[in-house]
């Protein structure tokens, strides 16, 4: 029981007549990566939503390391170690990274002055451990010189930095090109070797295959099928399965 | 070492060239006055006003926003500060019925942005109206004069006497630059003025109180407003309704030149200052260099665009 951070129990949500999801199931284990896949509107980040807190589900339960949770928030969410990455322009782009990075959450000394060395250096270690190799890019690069890929590394570190234990990604490589896309599942690479778990969220199954270790499949706001990595011989299979279930309505699990 | 300087004090030092350049060119054209150091002094005894409002309008204008109502809120906290005075109060007690007006005036043109969502552009164009229409109604259009009881108070020595050669407004103004420049870069405020109007939604996403800090800086302003409304007192040692009026347009030009753009999430308090000297300049220095007061009007536009397009020009690269 306690080896799930997230459980998400008969969860159901209705936005009006849209059921965005029915009935789900839904966990995440510790240092593991979760692929989430499925199409535009299937209700991927609807069910993030709930767990980060923005959203409450009509019924259903939430768990956190085993315990029931009620009167879940984001600010609940953040205290339990949940951060998430949101998809489009979660950064000031005219600032630097390391403001970036303490946006809100400023490190402050004296009079609320901004130890600056400190950031510096925090903000340092940070884009080091993260992958960031290129000596081009300081603590005190403008984000808008940074490359897509970059820049979600950058949102990525901002998560990483207060000691997430879960970070979601929503999309995060949607807008971005294969290289550029590389570089983030570099990323998650890193986040799974923090001892982290991650929920990577996408429609292109490509883009999952590789990095995630259990795939879930969402589609009209139900979980058709749940695999682990060892139970998919390939992203094509993956696909495949994928188009049966999108013809058929069919539910493999 | 020093490209790196440069390149993060880009539109402080564009600024500055700017000054420069335009002060050369004076005194090319009238050395005589321009290498008299009489005419310097002449310079600070008005500038520091301009200074004072020109810092906290660089922290609404980089948190996306705009302020039009700071020359009325000078109006209400210097009417405020003259009738402690004319009333025979205690002159600290003016002093604080001053920064008090100033800052209360400020929370509400705050509010009127941040919690009636109105926009900044328009509401506080309304206030400045609005304002001075109650300073015109209350006093009937009347000056107060302050000579009696100000003529040997400390009051007056404080706040407009000198120090050496130097005015004391002078040193009001640089203490006030220098906290301002110390709030807007080292600074959690001055950071989160920054990310609020680079990217509101991302910084609410990061838990900044994005109303919260856009009213702060409009109260920054109403605080600068107060300050500017005692020295102004000091300084003429008579009250007029129109107190604070002749600051609109040049101390937002001021700002501008100094190299703080419109679209918010950057600006530079350093240059603001910079910018308050060379618009400061452009008036003593046509006069100076023997041109009649109408082409005032033509080399402030002048100088304006000149130096928006030199900030352009700098822009640091983007990839
Ligand atoms: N706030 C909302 N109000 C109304 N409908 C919504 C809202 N959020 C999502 N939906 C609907 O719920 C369904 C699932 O949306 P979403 O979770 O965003 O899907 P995905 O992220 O998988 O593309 C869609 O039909 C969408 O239109
Ligand atoms: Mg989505």
């Amino acid at each position: 029981m306690g080896d799930y951070i997230v459980e998400l129990r008969n969860i159901s949500k209705a936005f009006g007549k849209t059921h965005a999801l029915t009935d789900v199931n839904f966990r995440v284990g510790r240092a593991e990566v979760v692929g989430l896949i499925g199409d535009n509107g299937a209700g991927k980040s609807t069910l993030i939503k709930i767990i980060s807190g923005v959203i409450a589900p009509d019924s259903g339960e939430i768990y956190i390391r085993g315990k029931k949770v009620d009167n879940w928030s984001v600010a609940a969410a953040r205290r339990a170690g949940i951060e998430t990455v949101y998809q489009d322009k979660a950064l000031a782009e005219q600032q630097t990274i390391a403001r970036n990075i303490f946006m809100g959450r400023e490190l402050t000394g004296f009079l609320g002055f901004i130890r600056g060395k400190d950031a510096y250096n925090e903000a340092n270690r940070l884009m080091r451990d993260i992958g960031f190799t290129s000596k081009v890019f300081s603590p005190d690069s403008i984000v808008a010189t940074l490359s897509g890929g970059e820049k979600q590394g950058v949102a990525i570190a901002r998560a990483l930095y207060f000691d997430a234990t879960l970070i979601i990604l929503d999309e995060p490589t949607t807008a971005l090109s294969l290289t550029e896309s590389e570089k983030v599942f570099g990323f998650v690479r890193q986040i799974k070797q923090r001892g982290c778990s991650a929920i990577f969220i996408s429609h292109n199954i490509y883009h999952v295959y590789d990095v995630a270790d259990r795939f879930v499949i969402l589609d009209r706001g139900r979980v058709v099928m749940s695999a682990e990595k060892h139970e998919v011989p390939s992203a094509d299979q993956l696909v495949k399965d994928l188009q049966d279930i999108a013809r058929t309505g069919r539910r493999i699990e | 070492m020093l490209s790196r300087f440069i390149d993060r004090n880009r539109r402080p030092i564009s600024a500055f060239v700017v000054l420069a350049v335009l002060l050369i060119a004076f005194t090319i054209a009238n050395p005589k006055v321009f290498l008299n150091p009489q005419l310097y002094t002449a310079v600070f005894t008005s500038l520091p006003l301009s200074i004072i409002l020109a810092v906290p309008l660089v922290f609404v204008i980089a948190a996306g926003e705009i302020d039009l109502a700071f020359p009325s809120v000078v109006g209400v906290a210097a009417w405020a500060c003259a009738l402690v005075i004319q009333a025979g109060g205690n002159h600290l007690f003016a002093v604080l019925a001053a920064l008090s007006v100033g800052a209360l005036a400020g929370l509400l043109n705050g509010l009127l942005v941040t919690r009636a969502k109105l926009s900044s552009l328009v509401s506080t164009l309304g206030m400045n109206f609005l304002l001075r229409g109650l300073i015109n109604l209350g006093s009937r259009g009347e000056g107060i004069p302050l000579t009696a009881q100000l003529n040997d108070a400390p009051f007056r020595f404080i706040f407009a006497g000198e120090l050496g050669p130097i005015p004391t407004q002078m040193l009001w103004a640089i203490a006030f630059a220098i906290v301002g420049v110390l709030l807007f870069n080292y600074h959690k405020f001055g950071a989160q003025v920054c990310c609020v109007g680079d990217n509101q939604e991302s910084a609410r996403e990061m838990g900044i109180n994005v109303e919260r800090v856009r009213t702060l800086t409009y109260v920054y302003v109403g605080i600068a407003a107060g300050l500017v409304a005692i020295l102004s007192n000091a300084l003429n040692l008579i009250f007029w309704p129109n107190t604070g009026d002749g600051f609109l347009l040049s101390t937002l030009a001021a700002v501008f030149v100094g190299g703080t753009p419109t679209w918010g999430g950057v600006g530079t308090v350093t240059g603001a200052v910079i910018g308050t000297f060379t618009v400061g300049f452009v008036t003593t220095g046509i006069i100076a260099a023997g041109l009649t007061g109408f082409w005032t009007q033509f080399f402030y536009g002048l100088i304006i665009i000149l130096s928006l397009l030199g900030h352009r020009f700098n822009q640091p690269r983007y990839r």
